[in-house]
C-alpha cells in the first residue's frame, strides 16, 4: 500500500504553436499584395505541420510522483510551465506528450470567483461557482453557514457582488472553494491576493486540508508561503523540471540560480480595465546609484519602486515587503508613512513616480533577500501586485559583527550598545553577605 | 487494494482520435448547466424596471411591428390565414432554431474565459443556448396562442404533435452549431459568416412565404430537394398543428430526424475534438 501515489506524471509535456516572425513589407505594393495573400497564408499555416522555430515546448519531460497528504510547492519563474503544468493536471488542456495520473476527486483553484456575475448576489453566486467547481447542490446547503462566516461578508451576502471590494469578491471566492474538500487540490496563485488577514486565514486553511490526508499541489511567487507551507518543492526551469526535493533547498536553488540576483525586477504589462496604479520596476541601488544585486551591509541597500498613478486620487499606498528566505517576511513599509506628520493622506496626481527608500541595513544579517511591491486602497480594494520579486544578498565582511555572528539565533541582527559598568557596591555588599 | 474500489483514478493524455463524449459526466453536472441558464437569465434582467416581465414584453413588441408592417402594406399569399399570424407563427420556430444556432457556434468563444479557468464538460456550453432558446420561445409561444385565439382559430389535437416539431428545429440548431463551433474555433471569420447564413436559411424556409409557392412557380418535382431542409419540415408543421394549412408528421420528418440525429452526432465529436485545443489558441 505504501506504492499508492496521489499523482503520478509521466513524461508530461506541452508544445504550443508560435507564430514565425514575419519579415516587414518594404514597400506599399508589396504590403497590399501581403495583405491580399494573408488568407491563404493563414490557410497554408493552420494545415501544414509546425516547424522547428514556430513552436515552443512549454513543458518538457516532466515526471514526479505525490503521495497522499503531501504539500508540494512548484517554484520557477514567470513561463517556466507552473501555470501550465496545474492546466495539464486540471484537464483544462491536454498535454502534447506524456501522461499523468490522479486519484480522487480533483479540484482546480486557478482563479478565485471563477463564473462569478456582477449582478447576481453573493449568495447565488456562492452557488453557482461552487456548481462550476463540480459541487452539488444539497452539498452547498450543508456547508453554507461554515462558507458566509469563513468570508466575512455575511452582511453583505444579499447584495450584488459588483458592489463588493475586490478583496471581499476574492474572499466570497476563496470560502467556496475552501470547501470543495477535494482529495487533491491543486492552487495556482491564489494567495497573493487578499488582504493580510485573510492571507493568514487562507494560509492557516491549507495545513488543515492535507493533514486530512489531502493532496496539494501549490504554485506561487510567494517564497514565504512555500516554505511555510510545503514539505516538499519543485523547480521548474524553462519547462524542464530542474529540482525536487525539501522546499528549503529548492527554493535556496530557485534563488540562487541564474539571473535572479540581477538587482532588477518588473512589473508584467497586463493592465485591468479601470486600474488605478500600475507598479513598473523595481531597482536594488547602491551608495553610488547604481542597480547591483549584491551588497555590503555596511554600505545600505536603497530600494527603488517606480509605478504609474493611472487616475489621480487619494487613498493609494504602495508597499514593499523585505523577505528573507530562512525567516520569510522580515517587515513591511508603506508610501502611507511618509503622510503620518501631515495627518492627511496624499493626492496622487497622474504620471509617474519614483520612490527611493533606504533598508535598514545595520539590522539585518547577511544572506539572501527578496523585495515584493503591492499597491492597494487600505481596506477597499488591492491595486497591483508584482509578480516577480527583486532579489538581493546582503553581504557581511566588514562590519564589527562580521567574525563572530555566526550561529546567533533571531530574525535582526542589530548593534546595541552595551553600557558595561563595573558595579563596586555590588561586590561589597556579596562580601558583606559572606 | 480495498479503498481503490471507491476512489476512481483520472487519466490525462494526450488526445488522439476520437475523443469520447463521456455522457455520463454530463450527466452528473446536470445541476451547473441549471445554474448556468439561471444565471443568464436573472442576470439578463437586473437591474431592468420590468425585470422578467422582458421576456413577454419583447415578443409583444415583435409582434405588433409585425402585425403593422405586413398587415397593411406587404401582400404576400398565405393560404387565407391572417398574415401577421402566418408570419409569426414561422418566426417562432425559426427562432428557435437560429438562436439555437448561433448560441452554440459561438459557444466556446463566449465561454472561453470559463472554458481556461476551471474544468467542466464542455459540451455544458452548446447546450446552454438551447435551453435558453427554448425559455424564450415559451414566452413569445404564449404570445401566439393568444393571437391564434384572437383571430378566431381554435388549435385541435393536433398540438400535441408541436413537440416533435420544436424538438426538430432545436437539434438542428444545435447539430449545425457543433460543427460550426468547432471550425470557428480556427476561423473567427466564421462567426460573421454565420449571420449570413442564418439570414439566407430563413429564406429558404417557408417564413415570409407559403411552401406552397414552391410547387406553384417551380412545380412539384422541387418540392423534395426543397424539404431536404428541416426547417421546411418544422415550419409546415407547426403552422399545421396551430392553423390547420401546412404539412403534419410524414415520412419527411422521420428522415429529418435521422439525418439531423446523425449531423448531431458527428458535430459532437467534432466539438469535444476541438474544444481540447481553444484553451491554447483562444
Amino acid at each position: 500500500m505504501s506504492e499508492l501515489k496521489s499523482i503520478r506524471v509521466d513524461g508530461l509535456g506541452k508544445c504550443y504553436r508560435i507564430g514565425a516572425q514575419r519579415r516587414k513589407a518594404q514597400t506599399g505594393i508589396v504590403a497590399l499584395r501581403n495583405s491580399l495573400m494573408a488568407p491563404l497564408a493563414y490557410l497554408k499555416q493552420k494545415m501544414t505541420a509546425a516547424t522547428e522555430e514556430e513552436t515552443l515546448w512549454a513543458l518538457r519531460d516532466v515526471s514526479f510522483d505525490v503521495r497522499p497528504g503531501e504539500i508540494v510547492g512548484i517554484v520557477g519563474r514567470n513561463g517556466a510551465g507552473k501555470s501550465t503544468l496545474l492546466k495539464i493536471l486540471s484537464r483544462i488542456t491536454d498535454p502534447t506528450a506524456g501522461h499523468a495520473e490522479i486519484r480522487g476527486r480533483i479540484n482546480a483553484l486557478i482563479e478565485v470567483g471563477t463564473g462569478f456575475h456582477p449582478d447576481l448576489t453573493g449568495r447565488e453566486n456562492v452557488y453557482l461557482s461552487a456548481a462550476i467547481h463540480g459541487m452539488r447542490k444539497a452539498v452547498v446547503d450543508a456547508h453554507l453557514d461554515d462558507i458566509v462566516e469563513f468570508s466575512g461578508v455575511a452582511k453583505f451576502l444579499d447584495t450584488p457582488v459588483k458592489r463588493y471590494s475586490s478583496g471581499m469578491t476574492v474572499r466570497l471566492g476563496f470560502a467556496v472553494a475552501a470547501h470543495l474538500n477535494p482529495e487533491v487540490l491543486l492552487v495556482d496563485e491564489v494567495l497573493a491576493v487578499g488582504d493580510a488577514d485573510f492571507r493568514k486565514k487562507s494560509l492557516g486553511k491549507m495545513p488543515g486540508v492535507a493533514a486530512s490526508g489531502r493532496t496539494v499541489l501549490i504554485v506561487s511567487h510567494n517564497m514565504g508561503a512555500i516554505l511555510s507551507l510545503c514539505t516538499r518543492a519543485i523547480l521548474l526551469e524553462d519547462g524542464r523540471l530542474v529540482a525536487d526535493g525539501v522546499a528549503q533547498e529548492v527554493v535556496s536553488t530557485y534563488l540562487s540560480r541564474g539571473a535572479t540576483h540581477s538587482g532588477e525586477a518588473h512589473g508584467n504589462e497586463m493592465l485591468r480595465p479601470g486600474q488605478k496604479l500600475k507598479i513598473r520596476r523595481l531597482r536594488a541601488l547602491n551608495v553610488q546609484g547604481n542597480v547591483a544585486g549584491e551588497f555590503q551591509k555596511s554600505r545600505g541597500v536603497c530600494i527603488e519602486v517606480v509605478f504609474d498613478v493611472l487616475e489621480p486620487g487619494r487613498g493609494y499606498v504602495v508597499n514593499l515587503q523585505l523577505f528573507s528566505l530562512e525567516f520569510g517576511c522580515i517587515l513591511t513599509t508603506s508610501s502611507w508613512d511618509s503622510d503620518v506628520d501631515s495627518g492627511a493622506q496624499r493626492r496622487w496626481e497622474e504620471g509617474r513616480h519614483v520612490a527611493r527608500i533606504m533598508l535598514p541595513t545595520e539590522l539585518l544579517r547577511g544572506g539572501e533577500y527578496w523585495v515584493k511591491a503591492t499597491s492597494a486602497m487600505p481596506g477597499v480594494s488591492v491595486l497591483d501586485e508584482m509578480d516577480e520579486e527583486l532579489r538581493f544578498v546582503l553581504m557581511d565582511s566588514d562590519s564589527p559583527l562580521a567574525k563572530h555572528a555566526e550561529g546567533r539565533r533571531g530574525v535582526i541582527l542589530p548593534i546595541l550598545a552595551w553600557d558595561i559598568r563595573r558595579d563596586d557596591e555590588g561586590r561589597t555588599t556579596k562580601k558583606g553577605g559572606v | 487494494m480495498a479503498d481503490t474500489k471507491n476512489t476512481r483514478i483520472l487519466r490525462v493524455h494526450p488526445a488522439k482520435g476520437l475523443v469520447p463524449l463521456n455522457m455520463a459526466e454530463l450527466w452528473e453536472y446536470r445541476e451547473l448547466l441549471l445554474f448556468l441558464l439561471w444565471r443568464d437569465i436573472k442576470g439578463r434582467y437586473k437591474q431592468t424596471a420590468f425585470g422578467p416581465l422582458w421576456i413577454l414584453g419583447g415578443p409583444l413588441i415583435n409582434m405588433v411591428l409585425l402585425s403593422l408592417i405586413f398587415g397593411k402594406l406587404a401582400k404576400l399569399p398565405s393560404e387565407g390565414i391572417p398574415y401577421p399570424l402566418f408570419a409569426y407563427s414561422a418566426l417562432l420556430p425559426f427562432g428557435l432554431f437560429s438562436s439555437s444556432l448561433t448560441g452554440t457556434a459561438t459557444s466556446l468563444l463566449d465561454n472561453s474565459g470559463l472554458i481556461s479557468k476551471v474544468y467542466f464538460p464542455r459540451l455544458i456550453t452548446p447546450l446552454l443556448p438551447v435551453l435558453s432558446a427554448f425559455v424564450n420561445f415559451s414566452a413569445s409561444f404564449l404570445i401566439l396562442l393568444g393571437m391564434v385565439f384572437a383571430y378566431g382559430f381554435m388549435p385541435g389535437v393536433e398540438i400535441l404533435c408541436l413537440p416533435l416539431f420544436l424538438l426538430l428545429a432545436a437539434m438542428t440548431g444545435l447539430a449545425v452549431g457543433l460543427w460550426w463551433a468547432s471550425w470557428i474555433v480556427h476561423f473567427r471569420d466564421l462567426r460573421d459568416v454565420l449571420q449570413y447564413i442564418v439570414k439566407a436559411w430563413m429564406y429558404a424556409s417557408p417564413v415570409v412565404y407559403s411552401s406552397s409557392i414552391i410547387v406553384d412557380r417551380f412545380g412539384p418535382e422541387w418540392m423534395p430537394l426543397y424539404r431536404l431542409n428541416p426547417i421546411v419540415t418544422v415550419v409546415d408543421g407547426v403552422r399545421w398543428c396551430l392553423l390547420g394549412v401546412g404539412q403534419g408528421p410524414d415520412s419527411m420528418l422521420v428522415f429529418s430526424y435521422i439525418v439531423v440525429f446523425l449531423l448531431l452526432l458527428g458535430g459532437a465529436f467534432a466539438f469535444c475534438r476541438a474544444e481540447r485545443t481553444i484553451v491554447d489558441i483562444a
